[in-house]
């Protein structure tokens, strides 16, 4: 069991350009049973990607050809809302995603993502269109993700600053485990709790 | 000592940072720590892989909500669920964390029994895997929803990393009119801020309005904060709060509790403290709300017409709001009134406490459930089921014709048996009405007890105030 780790990813994408998608479509409540994280990827937009047989709706972008060995989900607005199920995270990184770009993404998802080594990239809407524009006219788009210098780019776009939170950068390029991280305040939580003992 | 003043949230936040270092988020407090056998697993499995206990079980309360069976208990759930919820009996037994468990006479949904039995208490920092844990800021607490790695992360220290969140104060001040409550208020504040406004913010309701609300009015509308996007919402305790927890198994009790009331006090936003943003509401100007959609933030009152998405400047926000018309089978322009529906569900944390079903058995009393119509009535917890059955409320609602059930999440996320059929229209007092949240290929529409029940007796979408003096919907 070890943290995370990303530095930087050249990869194609696939565009998922709906709004406030939220985490019940990602991964829906039905396959919430499981007890480790096993099978997710299989079963990421499940609803949107199957069709009622079971067999895969040849309409959805994740089941065009294009959308094999993509690594980074370019999505709409406000994706990840509604519940805070890590499972939503856990079934992208499942199927391959490394990256997910959008506009703004939920914040518990965001911070799920970060913790799953799935990096939240968030752009200008202008900027997202152009990216959107740039794929479509190139199927094999490469885009990529640089962590190390925080930019964005693909061919025809110099990088762009994406923002992202110090401390989880930090923690993404040298592999820091968090909750070792937080175990090291153990004398200090103790003494927050002598303080506070009723 | 001149203090700048300072918000309820800044005051909660100050006094649990147990260290900050630069560059990294404040390492925060956590006085309660809520679990659930969904989110938890995964998260006991790190502990167990490190070598790890809880390390403050008695800040940590565990219970069996979400795929439990609200019929036949343990032996109705299927092979997954049945793992799930033994794996949750078994986690909490190894680690001494107090389970309310299969045979508990106390179960119920998290956070329906959180305040039930007194653990939550204003001024606390209150989680769970869950994001609905918002609903504990009713009580001037700060509570809110992390995913399960952070869960891992405060069963093993008692601590969470957190960057600070900005402050939204939510001002509703006026009167509501008869027939329109607490869960309108929350569904008109979300029409107009919409399900992302909320991002990186905390949430403050304020005003007459939030005043006038019971405890119960003040989960309902906390308990949605999330569907905004934000975190948290809270409201300023004040003797309401105090009544309601005061003598519960868990508040304190004596001089201690003199003392607790003595600190509570103390926590309202200072006069003058500021906000970093502020969105205002009329309460006097509402109507009962029902969402349209397929998220909580696409509501109208129940009178108006559907808008048109060529409304609407935005070209995504033109095509969500196309996509989820066509979801939901409705037409831009025409009236919800009137729509026929399948099912009622009266339940889930947002309303199922004891409250919600007064109101909704007044209502329904010497009424009919309509034939066409399956109506369920959960409980939030076990111990509402008990309270409501002394009162009697089962019998009002076997009665009319609807089913009466054990305590649980139920069809507010069907991953237990209860759910929707393909097609189906439910009126449902949840909080989500993402497609197929109540069943794979299901059709919700939110709303309150009251207007859940005035469309239970119609057998399609209606209006609660004609029936509030004895009138025909
Ligand atoms: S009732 Fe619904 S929203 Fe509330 S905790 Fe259960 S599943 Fe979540």
């Amino acid at each position: 069991m070890s943290a995370p780790k990303f530095t930087s990813l050249t990869a194609r994408c696939v565009v998922l350009p709906s709004v406030d998608v939220d985490t019940d479509q990602i991964i829906p409540a039905r396959f919430l049973k499981i007890t480790d994280k096993l099978g997710l990827g299989e079963k990421l937009f499940c609803d949107w990607r199957y069709l009622d047989d079971g067999s895969p709706n040849p309409m959805f972008i994740l089941n065009q050809p294009e959308a094999k060995g993509a690594k980074i989900l370019v999505a709409g607005h406000n994706f990840g809302c509604g519940s805070s199920r890590e499972h939503a995270p856990w079934a992208l990184v499942g199927f391959g995603f490394q990256a997910v770009i959008s506009t703004m993404f939920a914040d518990i998802f965001q911070g799920n993502s970060l913790k799953n080594g799935l990096i939240p990239v968030v752009i200008r809407p202008a900027d997202h269109a152009a990216l959107i524009g740039a794929r479509g006219q190139s199927q094999n788009l490469q885009v990529t993700v640089d962590l190390q210098a925080t930019t964005v780019s693909w061919p025809g776009q110099a990088p762009l600053k994406f923002p992202i939170d110090p401390f989880s950068r930090r923690c993404l390029l040298d592999g820091v485990d968090e909750l070792g991280y937080l175990q090291q305040f153990t004398k200090q939580a103790e003494a927050y709790e002598a303080a506070h003992a009723k | 000592m001149s203090q700048k003043p300072q918000t309820l949230f800044q005051k909660i936040w100050d006094s649990h940072v147990v260290a900050e270092e630069p560059g990294a988020p404040a390492v925060l407090y956590i006085d309660l720590h809520l679990v659930h056998e969904v989110t938890s697993p995964q998260a006991f499995s790190v502990l167990t892989e490190r070598g790890l206990k809880v390390r403050r079980p008695e800040r940590t309360v565990a219970t069996m909500d979400h795929s439990i069976p609200t019929k036949g208990g343990y032996e109705a759930a299927d092979e997954l669920g049945r793992i799930q919820l033994r794996l949750l009996e078994s986690n909490a037994q190894a680690n001494g964390v107090r389970i309310y468990g299969l045979n508990s006479v106390q179960r119920g949904i998290v956070h329906v029994i959180g305040p039930e039995q007194g653990f939550t208490q204003p001024g606390m920092t209150i989680v769970c895997g869950d994001s609905h844990t918002s609903t504990h800021g009713a009580f001037g607490s700060l509570g809110f929803g992390i995913g399960t790695s952070e869960v891992g992360h405060v069963l093993a220290t008692q601590c969470l990393l957190q960057r600070k969140p900005r402050t939204c104060e939510v001002r509703v001040d006026g009167t509501l009119h008869p027939g329109v409550t607490a869960k309108d208020i929350i569904l008109a504040v979300l029409a107009k801020i919409g399900v992302g406004g909320g991002t990186g913010h905390v949430f403050e309701y304020t005003g007459s309005a939030i005043r006038a609300l019971d405890m119960e009015g003040r989960m309902t509308v906390c308990n949605m904060s999330i569907e905004g996007g934000a975190r948290a919402g809270m409201v300023a305790p004040d003797d309401k709060t105090f009544n309601f927890v005061h003598g519960r198994e868990f508040a304190p009790k004596g001089a201690a509790w003199d003392r607790a009331v003595t600190c509570w006090r103390e926590l309202p936003t200072d006069t003058g403290a500021a906000y970093d943003k502020t969105v205002t509401l009329d309460a006097g100007s509402l109507e009962p709300m029902v969402t349209f959609g397929t998220n909580p933030g696409q509501g109208v009152a129940i009178t108006q017409p559907l808008p048109l998405p060529a409304s609407l400047a935005n070209a995504a926000e033109r095509a969500g709001l196309e996509k989820s018309l066509a979801y939901m089978k409705f037409e831009a322009g025409k009236p919800i009134l009137g729509q026929t529906v399948d099912v009622v569900f009266l339940g889930s944390c947002t309303n199922s406490r004891i409250g919600d079903l007064r109101a909704a058995a007044n209502l329904l009393r010497g009424r009919k459930v309509a034939k066409t119509v399956r109506m369920m009535v959960v409980p939030g917890s076990q111990s509402v089921k008990q309270a409501a059955e002394a009162e009697g409320l089962d019998k009002v609602f076997k009665e009319a014709g609807a089913d009466w059930r054990e305590a649980g999440c139920s069809m507010c996320i069907a991953m237990n048996g209860d759910q929707l059929s393909p097609g189906q229209l439910a009126v449902s007092t949840s909080n989500r009405n993402f497609e197929g949240r109540q069943g794979k290929g299901g059709r919700t529409v939110l709303a309150s007890p009251l207007t859940a029940v005035a469309s239970a007796v119609a057998g399609k979408i209606a209006d609660p105030r004609p029936l509030l003096n004895g009138g025909q919907a």
